[in-house]
């Protein structure tokens, strides 16, 4: 059997890797999504921006649940912290994505301007607030949440909702929002002709631009404002987790120790703040492949970035930092991750080929003409 | 209410409300695949109308499994948050794979089984649909090795140090009898619905006379595979039977109101009126021997009363009281080999020690009544078992009836079926989703006062919510959940109604009639 403590990092890596798929494949059907109503001028518009993603956005939420299985799975402890404190977060993100479903699906089924129209806000709220929650979310990881377990490991949850509505998480929150639109944006340029593909290129441009300023100044925050948490006692990595017996620090810029240490991690955030400026480079000049790509990128080193600031922490405590949830003790069994590693060394590759292979069934631009000539086959 | 109320109501809320869609999903690939394929070989293009109009009813299903189906995910987290904790080291995995196996083939390919007809050539887009149906079926799979762990938690052991189940045998998990009984059972559940679905509403086109042809070949087909689908259900939940009887005594015992241990071999009680006041069944008619056969396969082995699984209980709790307790020493750092050695011996018992923490906090010195209500508290109550057991039966056996019917006259190839089995046909539509709420519910509630079978109390598995938190996200999903399904029904009706019509192909009867209806 492998090392527990490889096996701990490996996850660490694992459960990284699903959310950038989650966020780089579901991210751009959140952010054309908010985009319907902006972008599409008109009902065959607002088609063309919705079959776009229609064969995929099924598929790709599935970089979610699977996300969410994984966190059960790998770090069952965390998946039930993060879950039942951030309780209302949670539902107003479920609830806004039992929407999209519904918009997709029961849109075209009904040809009356108004049912469609509903469905329109559905798929925008559905997707905005999402994109929004999921950058609070991090904002309060950041922070640290309010928590502590008791003797028997029942986890307390100690705030109340509206204390994850913060301003820097809910800062957070905006600077996800906008990335993930960005992000549908040069999805759009892709796949999309005329004057849907010039908007896009414009939005995106402007967007991405936003994108590394408010990534700056996230950073500048996080530096200046927000205390970070570390470990001083000495964690056995390769040992059974010992949740609460730890002790864990609150200090000043703590969140940037880890760059302290090991300078060359500084290339994650720096190359995230230059693929946002890549992408609006890109966009403003046309590159449509290489806009979606510098994009992908740069959402992949903001997670990468958040990781790596707060690693080995996954969920520190503010109330009790003590009780704080790292990656070295709030993993599943060493059994476990072992069996889990192997699964998704195998499937892993299977999904992300026949993924690859329905973008190519499905490949090439739509238009207006196309959608009009396909009303009852198409959404 | 209390927290732990609201929570259960929630988690069965939705629960509920998602299997609506389940089973309709299973079994209607499988017929989408059995349709597509016979297109593919005999090249007759109403094979394809037939997969692309059923295929649309489908979607309007699946959608809705889709927005219910996440709801389930988060919840485990969001209410059940000691449970996860508890529990997560072994029941998080086959959620993980399932999502990677199933959930991302499933998804990914009905997005192609819907756009890619233009794009793929014919065996290619066959291929994709029998996938889909796979990727569905796998879904079940592992979804239930999850379920079956919840009735019977094998492969596992305790670990003092993290408060929590941990994986011992990984293939014992998988492997675990309840789950695959549990499964095929399930699956086969699932195809008996999409079987009486496709069969009552092409009886409905038949009997108005419409889209005769197609009606036909789509009777033809549910009436074959719903009565190969109902043989398995029927067979395979006899074998589910036999499952219970081995390992979850108690459900079974409630589910025939068993109130005494009877010498064996044990009647069956057909019907009857539990009566839990007296611990009798009043009017109860009964077959002999014939719940020892179902329950042991044996005409000498006896099958347990409530009465004698009561005082087992009261043994283990006693010893589960003593196991707790040092357990709390341990947790308070009394890590003596004494200690240690006395808690390993009564392990296996700890749960039942848990079931005393709803009437005390102090569990230690638990008052004689204290552990009297354990005791009582340590079974379900029985009527809602007997009851939702014997609807789920009967429903099965008037469905059998129904597909017995069905494929004899099907397979006489007459022109005009006969009126009655037609309306037999529709009146059946609401048969398997009552049926197979009725057989959750004997699983689910069967398995109380457990989360996990004899490991982990319902009341102990909730998160440390507020009633006004529950309260809220209760009435939320209440008033969600009621509007997606009266938009789906309407939906669902509208184009059963409209019929292939809905293709636009031309060929089919009230084109006209749905084109002013500008169908979809």
């Amino acid at each position: 059997m492998m090392d527990y403590e490889v096996l701990r990092f490996i996850w660490w890596l694992l459960i990284g890797v699903l959310l950038i798929g989650f966020v780089i494949t579901d991210g751009f059907d959140l952010g054309v999504a908010v985009l319907l109503k902006l972008i599409g001028k008109n009902d065959d518009q607002r088609r063309v921006m919705i079959n776009s993603i229609a064969p995929h956005w099924d598929g790709n939420q599935v970089w979610l649940v699977t996300a969410i299985g994984a966190l059960f799975a790998a770090w069952p402890t965390v998946y039930a912290a993060a879950f039942s404190s951030f309780y209302f977060v949670m539902m107003l993100t479920l609830f806004a994505l039992f929407l999209r479903p519904i918009g997709f699906e029961y849109r075209a089924k009904i040809d009356n301007d108004a049912w469609r129209n509903k469905c329109d806000w559905a798929l925008t709220i559905g997707s905005a607030v999402p994109a929004v929650l999921f950058g609070v979310a991090f904002g309060n990881l950041l922070q640290g949440v309010p928590f502590y377990f008791d003797d028997i490991l029942r986890l307390h949850y100690t705030g109340g909702f509206f204390d994850l509505l913060n301003p820097f998480a809910l800062f957070v929150g905006l600077f996800s929002f906008l990335m993930l639109v960005n992000h549908g944006a040069t999805y759009l340029q892709l796949k999309t002709e005329d004057d849907i593909k010039a908007r896009s290129e414009r939005i995106s441009t402007l967007l991405s631009a936003s994108c590394a300023v408010l990534f700056v100044l996230a950073g500048l925050w996080l530096y200046y404002g927000i205390d970070g948490y570390s470990v001083t006692s000495i964690i056995d990595t390769n040992g059974i987790n010992r949740t609460t017996e730890k002790t864990v620090v609150i200090s000043a810029a703590a969140w940037f120790n880890n760059y302290a240490k090991w300078p060359w991690l500084s290339l994650i955030p720096i190359l995230g703040v230059l693929s946002f400026m890549v992408c609006a480079l890109s966009s403003a000049t046309k590159r449509h492949l290489l806009a979606f790509l510098s994009s992908a990128v740069a959402l992949t080193m903001v997670i990468a970035t958040a990781g790596v600031s707060m690693f080995p922490f996954i969920m520190p405590s503010s109330s009790m930092p003590a009780h704080s949830l790292t990656m070295w003790d709030a993993t599943a069994s060493q059994t476990s991750l072992q069996i889990m590693f192997v699964v998704a060394c195998v499937f892993v590759p299977i999904v992300l080929s026949y993924t690859a292979w329905s973008y190519f069934v499905m490949r090439g631009r739509l238009n207006e003409q196309h959608v009009r000539d396909n009303s009852h086959s198409l959404y | 209410m209390d927290i732990v109320d609201l929570s259960r109501f929630q988690f069965a809320f939705t629960v509920m409300i998602h299997f609506l869609f389940v089973p309709l999903t299973i079994g209607l690939t499988f017929i989408l695949a059995i349709m597509e394929s016979v297109y593919v070989m005999t090249g007759k293009t109403i094979y394809r109308d037939m997969t692309k109009f059923w295929g649309k009813l489908f979607g309007i299903n699946f959608a809705l499994g889709i927005t219910t189906g996440l709801a389930m995910e988060f919840q485990f987290g969001t209410n059940w948050s000691y449970y996860s904790h508890y529990v997560g080291d072994i029941f998080g995995a086959p959620l993980a794979i399932e999502a990677l196996m199933a959930f991302f083939l499933e998804s990914t390919l009905v997005g192609l089984f819907f756009f890619s007809w233009d794009r793929l050539s014919k065996e290619k887009h066959l291929i994709v649909t029998w996938l889909m149906a796979l990727g569905t079926n796998l879904s079940a799979l592992w979804i239930l090795i999850a379920n079956g762990w919840m009735q019977n938690p094998v492969g596992a052991q305790f670990n003092i140090d993290t408060m929590r189940m941990e994986l011992s045998s990984f293939s014992e998990v998988v492997f675990n009898p309840v789950a695959q009984v549990k499964f095929v059972h399930t699956v086969s559940a699932g195809y008996v619905t999409g079987a009486i679905f496709v069969l009552a509403i092409s009886s409905w086109y038949l009997l108005k006379g419409r889209n005769i042809a197609f009606a036909r070949r789509s009777f033809a087909i549910a009436a074959a595979f719903g009565l190969a689908s109902v043989l398995s259900v029927i067979v395979l939940g006899d074998e589910s039977g036999y499952e219970v009887g081995a390992v979850q005594k108690v459900k079974l015992a409630s589910i025939e109101a068993e109130w005494n241990t009877h010498p064996a071999p044990a009647p069956f009680t057909l019907f009857g009126l539990p009566n839990a006041e007296t611990q009798t069944t009043d009017y109860a008619i009964k077959i002999p021997a014939v719940l020892g056969l179902i329950a042991t396969r044996s005409l000498t082995e006896e099958v347990k009363g409530l009465d004698k699984l009561k005082r087992e209980h009261l043994e283990r709790i006693i010893r589960g009281q003593e196991a707790y307790v040092l357990m709390q020493q341990y947790r308070q750092g009394d890590k003596s080999a004494v200690t240690v050695n006395r808690f390993n011996e009564l392990r296996d018992d700890l749960g039942y020690g848990m079931l005393l923490t709803a009437f005390t906090d102090d569990v230690a010195n638990a008052t004689p009544e204290q552990i009297a209500a354990a005791v009582e508290g340590s079974v379900p109550q029985v009527w809602p078992l007997f009851w939702s057991f014997r609807v789920m039966v009967a429903c099965g056996m008037l469905m059998l009836l129904l597909f017995i019917l069905a494929f004899w006259h099907s397979a006489k190839r007459t022109v005009n079926k006969p009126k009655w089995l037609l309306k037999f046909a529709i009146f059946s539509l609401p048969l398997p989703w009552i049926a197979s709420e009725a057989g959750w519910l004997v699983a689910e509630y069967g398995r109380q006062p457990w989360a996990i079978g004899e490991i982990l109390p319902t009341h102990m598995a909730v998160s440390q919510l507020t009633v006004n938190d529950l309260l809220i996200s209760l009435g939320s999903i209440m008033v969600l959940y009621t509007i997606f399904i009266i938009i789906e029904i309407w939906l669902m009706i509208k184009y059963a109604r409209i019929g292939p019509a809905a293709l636009h192909t031309g060929k089919y009867d009230l084109e006209h009639a749905a084109t002013e209806l500008k169908g979809d």
